[in-house]
């Protein structure tokens, strides 16, 4: 079956990888998982990569991922060390973290100092060889891959990642940071990182998820990350992407939330050449909340699709949700946020925001919002802008004596700023703040100035 | 102080000003009036330097420079400041650093030291005293829900904060209750002394009794009608723009 026909597709090398890790796995894995990978390469396959013309698609083409032969990526550290971390933006160690190198675990850099020992940060690798059942309730059990070829390839490929485990009543002060890095410089590779975040009832953690190209080269990362709220659980999650500029990202973040939980999400993305970030919350119990929200700043050739789906499956949820993106040259972006109310999932209040900022003639973007709403006491609103930089505005500052380029960086770090501020830890948003200073033109004049 | 002639714009391939001739001295205040569309605003922001319009013919002289030449920005430097008629809102720029950044933009031009945080804050406060101004609002970013009024005493703020040497005031007074109105002139004349110099923009008179004009022009159509004394606003405001439409009419007719 796997060496059938599919060269079109682009599907065969990853076929010869799964083949290659079921026979390095052997007798290392859990029946379980080895039934749902075969599920999922077989699902790959017969789905082949995603085109143009399915409606999901529309406007992300995802040809060159396919066209490029990426090999496995294999453990890394090319003289890696601690300190050179601390430089990174992003990359800051004040916090637990678990670090991956090219998907793997490192233990030398990681550093679980500061956390409590009733809360689990794992290398997901570990645990599936030495408590797989643990995991066996969730992993997989939320990301659905019956449609999306590229969970699917994650999930037949699952290796390594992160598991979280935080038990009820624990509050865990303390973000926890996933740290993903690529070395990748000459060799074009590929990595499928997989986490785990199982927050028990009544607890509360965040979790910052950093995805760092240490050099300019071509990869592929196409991650999954499964986070399962428990009643009344609290949880913060910040996806920070600064990938390479030549790098493809395809991430998809599940989320399920059970009664009374609250989950705030938030996607900065800086980097990469391709990226697709998915985003799909289920609010599965009543009294549940969530507050999704994203910033994408992007120039060159950069493509950037962010695709929110959030379901709205019992009654008495509120959710919001606020992208915001700044395009510049030629960079191009997609926004399209879907908005479902089940049945029965009555006083549904929902508010999604879309504001595009195009910096450039050539920069673009295509923005939808979409309700399907099969309830009839719902309060859902949705607003989608697509503008330049105000020209009244422009010249107000200018009319005060501040010249051009500041007041252009000072309007598009206002614009930014409103969804920045959204971040509720502070190591974060200063670290955000600095890329932005870093990325406007006159950004040291605009952080003097503010 | 500033030397106007044969000023013609366009906007929109439209012609709004035909012909401006103006002449504002050091210390004078001249007020121009006129009805709608007779090009009010146009004159204003054409001396604060919006690039939109199309200046066809005329030159501006503003201390001895080509004032057509200079950017908006490079204005402000030189000493003009334009109070809007319909102020920005500029949504994440919090007041106080957007007056800050402007203050030492200033500064900087003149070869003074960039104001520190401590006496900024004591300058704004003395400020907003003299304009009755809710301290909260300067936290606030620029202009964004503030009424009307706030708005307008939010100009006068800036104003007397980086006092220029040359200010315009675009119809500042229009939509001001009479406190407010009150509170705005007490502001202009604070300012005024011999170096400095006002053009007050209106269609009404009511300013003018706070704010006492050395000369008043009647703009209509693009060209200045009729120039005079601070007793010419009040014949306006007695007889009405009308009056000058058919005396217009008349001189066309003879």
């Amino acid at each position: 079956m796997i060496e059938a026909t599919q060269t079109k597709k682009g599907t065969d090398p990853y076929l010869s990888s799964f083949a290659q890790l079921q026979k390095e796995l052997e007798g290392k894995q859990p029946p379980w998982l080895q039934q749902i990978r075969k599920a999922a390469i077989s699902r790959f396959s017969d789905l082949g990569f995603p085109t143009s013309r399915q409606e999901e698609w529309k406007y992300t083409e995802v040809a060159p991922i396919r066209r490029t032969l990426f090999r496995p990526a294999a453990y890394e550290t090319n003289g890696l060390t601690t300190e050179r971390l601390t430089g990174l933006t992003f990359g800051n160690l004040q916090c637990p973290r678990l670090v991956f190198l090219n998907g793997h675990y490192s233990a030398e850099l990681s550093s679980l100092k500061g956390l409590p020992e009733t809360v689990q940060v794992k290398s997901l690798a570990e645990v599936l060889e030495q408590n797989p059942d643990l995991v066996k309730p969730h992993l997989t059990q939320h990301a659905q891959y019956e449609d999306h070829p590229f969970v699917a390839l994650n999930t037949a490929l699952i290796q390594d990642g992160a598991l979280v485990h935080v038990s009820k009543g624990e509050v865990i002060q303390e973000p926890i940071h996933l740290l993903f890095l690529s070395t990748a410089a000459e060799e074009v590779v590929a990595v499928h990182p997989r986490n785990l975040i199982l927050v028990d009832s009544n607890s509360q953690v965040t979790i910052v998820e950093s995805y760092i190209g240490l050099h300019k080269g071509v990869y592929f990362t196409n991650s999954v990350t499964e986070i399962v709220v428990a009643e009344n659980a609290v949880v913060d999650h910040y996806k920070l992407h600064q990938e390479s500029r030549k790098a493809f990202h395809i991430d998809t973040l599940q989320v399920h939330q059970d009664r009374s939980s609250s989950v705030r999400t938030f996607n900065a993305t800086l980097g990469g050449e391709l990226t697709r970030n998915e985003v799909n919350v289920v609010l599965d119990g009543e009294g549940a909340e969530c507050n999704l929200n994203g910033l994408y700043l992007i120039s060159g050739t950069q493509h950037v699709d962010n695709h929110t789906r959030l379901e709205h499956a019992k009654p008495h949820c509120d959710s919001r949700e606020m992208y915001k993106g700044i395009l510049d040259e030629k960079a191009t972006g997609v926004f399209h946020g879907r908005i479902v109310v089940r049945p029965g999932a009555q006083k549904t209040d929902s508010k999604q925001t879309n504001n595009n900022l195009l910096l450039s003639d050539d920069a673009l973007i295509n923005t939808k919002p979409q309700l399907e709403i099969y309830a009839n006491d719902v309060k859902c609103t949705h607003g989608a802008t697509i503008g330049q930089l105000d020209p009244e505005a422009l010249f107000y500052l200018r009319t005060r004596g501040i010249d051009r380029t500041t007041a252009r960086s000072l309007l598009i770090y206002a614009f930014a700023s409103q969804v920045v501020n959204r971040i509720k830890v502070d190591l974060v948003r200063t670290e955000l703040d600095d890329y932005l200073f870093s990325w406007l033109p006159a950004g040291h004049l605009v952080r003097e100035a503010i | 102080m500033l030397e106007i002639k044969n000023l013609h714009v366009k906007a929109d391939g439209k012609e709004i000003l035909r012909g401006i001739d103006l002449k504002v001295n050091a210390g004078e205040v001249h007020s121009i009036m006129g009805p709608n569309g007779s090009g009010k605003s146009t004159l204003a922001q054409v001396i604060a330097g919006r690039e939109s319009y199309e200046i066809t013919d005329g030159e501006v002289i503003y201390q001895g420079k080509d004032l057509l030449e200079m950017a908006p920005e490079d204005r402000a430097r030189q000493g003009i400041f334009l109070a809007f008629q319909y102020p920005v809102e500029i949504p994440g720029v919090s007041n106080t650093y957007f007056l800050k950044a402007a203050l030492n933009a200033l500064r900087k031009e003149r070869g003074e030291e960039e104001v520190d945080a401590m006496d900024f804050l004591a300058l704004i406060k003395e400020k907003m005293k003299l304009l009755g101004m809710d301290e909260t609002l300067i936290s606030r970013p620029v202009n964004e829900g503030f009424s009307g009024g706030e708005k307008k005493r939010n100009e006068i703020f800036q104003m007397v904060v980086l006092e220029p040497k040359l200010a315009i005031l675009d119809e500042t007074d229009s939509g001001l209750d009479i406190d407010a109105l009150k509170i705005v002139a007490a502001g202009v004349n604070s300012l005024r002394s011999p170096e400095r110099s006002f053009i007050v923009v209106t269609h009404y008179q009511r300013m003018l009794n706070y704010i006492v004009p050395d000369a008043v022009h009647v703009l209509y159509e693009g060209r200045i009608v009729k120039s005079g004394g601070k007793e010419l606003a009040l014949e306006l405001e007695e007889k009405g723009y009308t009056w000058l439409e058919d005396k217009t009419a008349a001189a066309v007719n003879s």
